[in-house]
């Protein structure tokens, strides 16, 4: 296989990790949601958990979308 | 072959390449030795944004009820304040100066990543990995004051099988020292992410013209937004887990 058309392919086999980043968006604002809904006063007071768990889960796909890119310019 | 790759990129409408927003050029050159200490746009940009900080932490005026600037200033005291009273408590009093530095300093940097035409520093990983290792050498060396030796058993995890212990010990150890490299790559990534993506989607905006071209604007609106609430989210997730590491190092588990 030509080295460039490898490293096409390696990059967008890297940025997969983005589909781990979504569920776990999708998990944590659902979950709030559901929690929220169950116990409105107690929402609020978990905002910042909720802002500080949707970073967290964030960054591990933007990990991988790190590699790719590496692997686009760095290579 | 790259310089085909250029080539395709300009003919299929990408009119700009994404990285080049992240290029670091000298301004004033500075020829110190054999190091390089030039004056680049990196710095001048991290001038702007401390001159900016300092005009309202300094210039607001300081009166019992406050104006726009003052108010500016206190709540950003009161939310840094709030955020280390909540997760270290009482004892993490003598370190507020230093937390307070680095999110106003990191949010600074990313906000006015979102101006037009800047310069991100935080996009840049050896940034970031400077004061991410500043965190973690500095809670290591708070940890071994406040509890000697003793802050070893930081690794050791209570109430575990002891046929698991050394694995779960070996796994600890990883977990520390991998420490400043994650809290460094979030930020970065973020922010290297959420621009080249900016950038891209402007391209698609120039590619498809006038007839189609206000698709992806309005997607690139939306998309301007969320990276918004990213540099400010960022900046306080950096803030937090430091604020933890900080916790780690004071209480260690009995918290």
């Amino acid at each position: 296989m030509d080295a460039e058309a490898a490293k096409l392919i390696g990059a967008g086999l890297a940025a997969i990790a983005l589909a781990g980043a979504g569920v776990g968006i999708g998990l944590i604002f659902g979950n709030y949601l559901a929690g929220a809904l169950r116990n409105p006063a107690a929402a609020p007071g978990q905002f910042a958990n909720l802002l500080l768990g949707f970073a967290l889960a964030e960054a591990t796909g933007l990990f991988g979308l790190v590699v790719s890119l590496i692997i686009l310019f760095v290579f | 072959m790259a310089t085909e790759n250029v080539q395709a990129e300009h003919g299929g409408g990408l009119a700009l390449d994404p990285m080049h927003q992240f290029e670091v050029t000298p301004l004033i050159k500075i020829p110190l030795g054999g190091i390089d200490a030039h004056f680049t746009n990196s710095s001048l940009w991290m001038v702007i944004g401390v001159a900016l900080i300092l005009i309202v932490m300094l210039a607001s005026s300081r009166k019992l009820v406050p104006g726009r600037l003052q108010s500016v200033a206190e709540l950003g005291y009161e939310f840094v304040a709030n955020m280390l009273r909540d997760t270290v408590g009482d004892a993490g009093r003598p370190y507020f100066p230093f937390i307070f530095t680095l999110f106003v300093f990191i949010l600074a940097m990313n906000m006015q990543g979102m101006l037009p035409g800047s310069f991100t520093v935080t996009s840049h990983i050896i940034v970031t990995f400077a004061m991410a290792l500043a965190v973690f050498i500095g809670a290591t060396i708070i940890g071994f004051i406040k509890h000697g030796f003793g802050y070893l058993k930081l690794f050791v995890p209570s109430g575990v099988p002891s046929v698991l212990l050394p694995l779960l010990v070996v796994i600890e150890v990883i977990s520390y020292f991998t420490r400043p490299i994650s809290l460094s790559v979030r930020l970065f990534a973020n922010m290297m992410a959420g621009h080249t993506m900016l950038k891209v989607f402007g391209g698609f905006v120039v590619g498809l013209g006038v007839l189609a071209g206000w698709v992806p604007l309005a997607v690139m609106v939306a998309i301007t937004g969320l990276e918004v609430l990213v540099a400010f989210l960022q900046a306080y997730v950096f803030a937090v887990l430091t604020c933890i590491y900080l916790n780690d190092a004071i209480h260690m588990h009995d918290h």
